[in-house]
């Protein structure tokens, strides 16, 4: 496995630029994140680091190689594509075996039985070897085209979006599997989502892109405790940050539309600025110092997602389990005053 | 003036519309399926199935349409006969020369042409456009300007191939090199029409194919290291080969009958009979001469049962494939 790294990688398609000075180095071994809107130019960025895509400016280097000239066939990567490219005519053995037989690999017959095999032990698939693969289910069309990325040893693994179009069950199931033999082959992976929960449970680290830049870069506690930008921070987490339009004057914060004030921890604060407290940060609290009252009770079994209304804002607040609240009461609430965001009124996180 | 036309019509219509509108209900389902079809049905017995079985039961007898005799039950004797006229024999080779060239060349031409058009490039569109005129024109007026095309004294072809002088260069139609006789010349010709003509047809049909073939199949193969031979023996061709197999069952089928109007028009299927395939044949047997109704009976459903066996085995592998992919 090999390290990957970008620097000031450009690209522009007729009429748009679709990145815009990307740098980022993944390590040997890690699993590394992209993870942004559609049309952030996550795949664009997959595309060019395979040479399927050219790129207009800056350089790839794979183990401080740059291989910008390479054809994707000499770039050593696997790719697992969004729709399970499956060759259509061809079994799943054949499938599997597919990259192996290659004329510029020359493994030998033994060798691509045995290696097929393995692999489809290690998906789960190996009832299906016989099969045509336009007879098989998504999920297992899904699993056999990582199958045949993870038979041979290439130098990257790039996943575009693998698990997308695969129902809820099946995806958290995959997940979990591809986060287990990533970890077992120590392979270095870079994977596309625009699913925030898929990004922070699978990455070591994480990097947001959008309009084709790189937004903040960091390990998915990073990413979500302390967002660079209000995008970052709508981005992660559901539900969904409250972002509160707040004014500071004499030492108190006062958030507009409401009656909800508070003590300013620092001076530093401009006088006008965006709020942001983690649906989880705000509880209810027969003691709380807030006064609001129930608008909607979204109960999902583990947690219940609740919404307060405190005069023209509206809060999410979400809490473990079933909540005895019922819509319209009126409700106390507290919030956990060091674990507020602040961002200034560009989006920027104001650091305290 | 217009109010006063109005409400008088509308005075008049109301009655009318709904009498319109019970007689549509009085019309059963049933009753308008009965409208539509049995005209239709008429039709197809009068000028399809009736000639079908007439022309049956015709092959089995001695007649003339143009002699004054009802025709004379013979069994097999028509068959019979065809098949041991060495003549025929010759007709049928030939057929089958003619059958087999087109075929081949239009298919590996087409797909050539289908592989290149799939390309995007600068007037793309319009190329790919042009390319189709010749399938779109009529055979007899393709066999007539290329006759003037094949002329030995004017023609273009002798021209773009480099014979400047007439007495020198072939005379295709004529099948002669320098006035000598050359066989198989007058049937190359006829076959270079053919393809010029119909070769279009085969390229839209894998065109089709090739379209619908997914890139991320091809960059997937270029990521595993599939060789560009390897991704067009193994992604390319089996997914265009159902519509190969369709083009070349159309291709065979017309060349067996259709393949009248270009002979015609530029051979007669002449010099002597060299390019005389069977629908030539059985349009001389049949309209010509001595009006053989009965013998050219027989020989149309003997054409009939080569079609529908070569139909047949290409059908087959087509379902073959289907069930495979």
């Amino acid at each position: 496995m090999s390290n990957v790294t970008l620097q000031h990688v450009t690209k522009r398609f007729p009429g748009v630029v679709a990145l815009q000075d990307v740098s980022f180095a993944i390590d040997d071994g890690e699993f590394f994140v992209l993870l942004g809107p559609t049309g952030a130019g996550k795949t664009t960025t997959l595309r060019i680091i395979a040479g399927l895509e050219r790129h207009d400016g800056g350089t790839i280097l794979f183990d401080d190689e740059p291989v910008d000239d390479y054809a994707p066939a000499d770039r050593d990567v696997a790719f697992v594509f969004q729709q399970y490219s499956l060759y259509p005519t061809m079994s799943v053995f054949d499938n599997l075996a597919f990259p192996l037989r290659s004329p510029l690999r020359r493994v030998p017959v033994e060798q691509i039985r045995t290696r097929v095999r393995d692999t489809a032990d290690k998906l789960r698939i190996t009832h299906l070897l016989d099969r045509k693969t336009a007879h098989l289910s998504g999920g297992e069309m899904q699993r056999v085209s990582i199958g045949r990325a993870i038979i041979r040893d290439p130098r990257v693994f790039l996943m575009d979006e693998p698990l997308s179009n695969l129902d809820a069950k099946l995806r958290e199931a995959l997940r979990v599997e591809l986060q287990h033999l990533q970890k077992t082959q120590a392979s270095t992976t870079l994977f596309v989502t625009h699913d925030q929960i898929e990004a922070l449970t699978m990455a070591d680290r994480i990097a947001v892109l959008d309009e084709g830049c790189v937004v903040q870069m960091g390990t998915p506690d990073d990413i979500y405790d302390r967002p660079t930008t209000t995008f970052v921070a709508r981005l992660v987490g559901t539900p969904r940050i409250n972002l509160l339009d707040t004014a500071r004057e004499n030492g108190v914060l006062t958030v507009k539309g409401s009656s909800m004030e508070l003590r300013a921890l620092s001076q530093e604060l401009p006088a006008s600025f965006l709020l942001g407290i983690r649906p989880e940060d705000v509880t209810p609290d027969s003691e709380g110092e807030f006064a609001g009252r129930v608008a909607l009770i979204e109960p999902l079994g583990v947690e219940t997602i609740l919404h307060v209304e405190i005069g023209d804002q509206t809060l999410l607040s979400l809490v473990p389990g079933m909540t005895p609240l019922r819509t319209g009461e009126n409700v106390r609430f507290s919030i956990v005053p060091d674990r507020l965001h602040y961002f200034d009124n560009d989006g920027h996180r104001i650091q305290l | 003036m217009s109010t006063e036309a109005k409400s008088h019509v509308s005075e008049t219509a109301r009655p009318a519309v709904g009498g319109l509108r019970s007689s549509r209900r009085a019309l059963s389902d049933r009753a308008i399926i009965n409208i539509f079809i049995w005209p239709t049905l008429a039709l197809l017995i009068a000028i399809n199935v009736f000639p079908l079985f007439y022309s049956l039961y015709l092959s089995f007898t001695d007649y003339s349409a143009i002699a004054n005799q009802a025709p004379v039950w013979i069994a097999f004797d028509n068959f019979a006969r065809i098949l041991a006229s060495e003549q025929m024999w010759s007709v049928f080779a030939t057929t089958g020369q003619y059958v087999l060239f087109s075929v081949v060349l239009q298919l590996l031409l087409g797909f050539g042409l289908a592989l290149l058009a799939r390309e995007k490039f600068f007037g793309s569109g319009i190329v790919t456009t042009l390319i189709l005129a010749p399938m779109m024109l009529s055979p007899v007026v393709v066999g007539l300007f290329w006759k003037l095309m094949y002329n030995p004294t004017f023609g273009y072809f002798n021209y773009l191939l480099g014979f400047d002088n007439p007495a020198l260069a072939p005379d295709w139609l004529a099948s002669r090199i320098a006035g000598q006789p050359t066989p198989g010349l007058a049937l190359l010709a006829v076959i270079i029409v053919d393809v010029w003509m119909w070769t279009p047809f085969v390229m839209l049909l894998i065109l089709s194919g090739l379209k619908a073939i997914p890139d991320y199949l091809y960059e997937a193969a270029a990521i595993d290291r599939a060789s560009s031979w390897f991704q067009f023996w193994r992604i390319t061709l089996p997914q265009v080969a159902p519509l190969v197999l369709i083009a070349v069952l159309f291709r065979t089928i017309e060349a067996f009958n259709k393949s009248f109007d270009l002979v015609m028009g530029m051979t007669g299927g002449g010099p002597g009979d060299q390019t005389e395939v069977v629908a030539v044949n059985l349009y001389r047997q049949a309209f010509l001469g001595q009006w053989q109704t009965g013998r050219a009976s027989a020989l149309a459903y003997m054409v009939l049962i080569i079609i529908i066996a070569i139909s047949n085995i290409y059908i087959r592998n087509l379902n073959k494939m289907r069930n495979q992919s």
